[in-house]
């Protein structure tokens, strides 16, 4: 059962995926940031099977919600004929094949170091808590300074949509 | 068993008895089917009732009847409305992008319903009792935006989308205090889990319980949270996305027949879960209110509390006029955002100060305080003074 649910959700996760930035019915902004939902949907599902409940419902609330409806709200306001004619630029092809390539040497470099085989996966009862005590002790620089780096994004939105900058 | 430890799980032990008809196999399926099937009834039974109950209250307070022809006073208006919005013609408007204006209704409805999950009802009666289930209310709650604006830009109108632009900017704006009021308690309780929310508020202190509510950081924290999920129901007075002086209908303009019934219904519930879930985290959930009243069963007292609550939205619409834009936006980011967060410190350092008078003394102070001084910069720079007329005089 947890199997078969596993393959569904990946191969749906990968499908919406695909359908995100390749879609062969419909080059519309729109319609690929509502396939970025079901997929982040499918993701949060893969969560579920992993017993995350806390990190799928994260998952779902900041990604699924906020994040894309702010997403739609920016497409909206673009002009979106501009955007569907624009070419790839050299540079961006290279700082995206950087960055994927980068996200992908950490995912193998965490699966060549993780022990091979099937581990027993954390109980549901005290994910929260665990998680919660973790990110405030051992790991609290990086979380300090993830919520710097927001403090930052907030800022500068704050100081750009100023309509008289001295 | 006492008859009244009985009355109190009826309902858990018919669902016991009936699960236990079937085989072994089946059991766990069914147990979720009855579940879900029970939920649906009753909050899609209560639904009928408040519309019912909504119009016959709008109508008394602005001095009308409200609906008195179908069935013994305009009771069964309900099933009227439900019959003309399954007959009525559904109309797709021809320019729009039919998956998603199909869609926009349903990504409405499911998730309503999946947050009323987790809400306790009685107890022992919670469909759903997850780990985290706070945060899961909150994330399918999220959907909901996602649906309004699925509705606005696809149904190809302009009115549809000022009105999807103006709910996306107000929910998103008051979903940050809304779940800021909710740490508050959180913080307190200790626990992600509504079961183990309302265990915590059990108990009496002579006749009075432990609710929230009745704690200076719990009492400010309510009351934000109400504001909030009056906004986030895009009730009066916050209705701008759908003010029908201004833009017609705001992001449902373009839907007709059951699908205007299913955003409909979609709202109520998703008052339902919203109130539910403010019972849940400040009024005890399914406590008794009084110590010696304990043996009226639990769900009735969580109904009661839930309709209460629904009465309060009833009033509040019949009471309040509209708000502007930017009235919305400033109280929203000014007002509650600020209060919600001194809330939460006061609710740290009524955990933090052990003397009952002391924490008393100072979350009082400091939530007053707050609530003086924000207010205060809130009505600063605008004038208040009284109105002249040029003509009327």
């Amino acid at each position: 059962m947890q199997d078969i649910l596993f393959y569904i959700f990946a191969y749906l996760a990968l499908q919406f995926g695909f359908l995100v930035v390749a879609n062969p019915f419909s080059r519309n902004p729109v319609t690929s940031a509502m396939f970025l939902v079901l997929t982040i949907a499918s993701l949060a599902g893969l969560f579920v099977l992993l017993h995350a409940f806390f990190l799928a419902a994260v998952q779902v609330l900041v990604y699924a919600g906020a994040v894309m409806v702010l997403f739609l709200f920016v497409i909206m306001l673009l002009d979106l004929r501009a955007e569907e004619r624009e070419r790839l630029r050299t540079f961006e092809v290279v700082a995206g094949l950087i960055s994927a390539g980068a996200i992908l040497f950490i995912f193998l470099a965490t699966l060549v170091h993780s022990p091979p085989g099937i581990q027993q996966s954390p109980t549901a009862e005290g994910g929260t808590i665990a998680l919660g005590r973790l990110l405030f002790s051992h790991y609290l620089l990086p979380f300090e300074i993830v919520s710097v780096l927001l403090l930052v994004a907030m800022v500068g939105v704050v100081l750009l949509s100023k309509k008289n900058l001295k | 068993m006492t008859l009244t430890e009985g009355m109190d799980q009826v309902f858990v032990l018919l669902k016991h008895w009936l699960v236990g008809l079937a085989g072994p196999h089946w059991q766990p399926l069914l147990s979720d089917l009855i579940s879900v099937a029970a939920l649906i009834a009753t909050f899609a039974t209560l639904f009928a009732v408040t519309t019912l109950l909504e119009r016959k209250g709008l109508g008394r307070m602005q001095n009308r009847f409200g609906p008195n022809r179908v069935g013994p006073c305009g009771v069964l208006q309900p099933l009227a409305d439900g019959v003309k919005a399954l007959i009525k013609e559904d109309i797709v408007p021809s320019g729009a992008d039919k998956v998603m204006h199909f869609f926009a209704p349903l990504v409405l409805v499911v998730p309503v319903f999946l947050a009323l999950a987790v809400i306790p009802v009685g107890r022992n009666m919670a469909a759903l009792d997850l780990d985290s289930g706070v945060l899961f209310f909150f994330a399918v709650g999220a959907a909901t935006e996602l649906s309004v604006f699925m509705a606005g830009w696809s149904s190809r109108n302009k009115y549809s989308l000022l009105g999807a632009m103006r709910a996306v900017a107000q929910m998103i704006s008051y979903e940050v205090p809304l779940i800021l009021s909710a740490i508050a308690v959180i913080m307190i309780a200790g626990s992600l889990s509504t079961v183990e929310i309302v265990k915590a508020q059990a108990g009496y202190s002579g006749v009075i319980p432990h609710w929230y509510v009745l704690t200076p950081w719990g009492f400010a924290a309510f009351i934000l949270f109400m504001i909030a999920a009056m906004a986030e129901s895009n009730r009066a007075p916050f209705d701008l996305p759908e003010g029908e002086s201004e833009i017609i209908a705001g992001y449902y303009t373009e839907y007709s027949g059951f699908k205007f019934a299913l955003f409909f219904l979609g709202e109520y519930v998703g008052m339902f879960a919203v109130s539910g879930m403010a019972v849940t985290l400040f009024l005890g959930g399914w406590h008794a209110p009084f110590s010696f009243l304990t043996w009226v069963p639990s769900w009735l007292w969580f109904f009661a509390k839930l309709i209460a609550l629904i009465c309060v939205f009833i009033w509040v619409r019949g009471t309040l006029p509209r708000l502007r834009l930017d009235q919305l936006m400033n109280f929203a980011w000014k007002f509650m955002l600020p209060m919600a967060l001194l809330d939460m410190l006061a609710a740290g350092l009524w955990h933090f100060i052990p003397a009952v008078s002391a924490r008393w003394l100072v979350c009082s102070a400091l939530v007053l305080g707050a609530y003086a001084m924000l207010a205060r910069g809130l009505i600063q720079g605008r004038k208040v003074a009284k109105r002249t007329y040029q003509y009327a005089e």
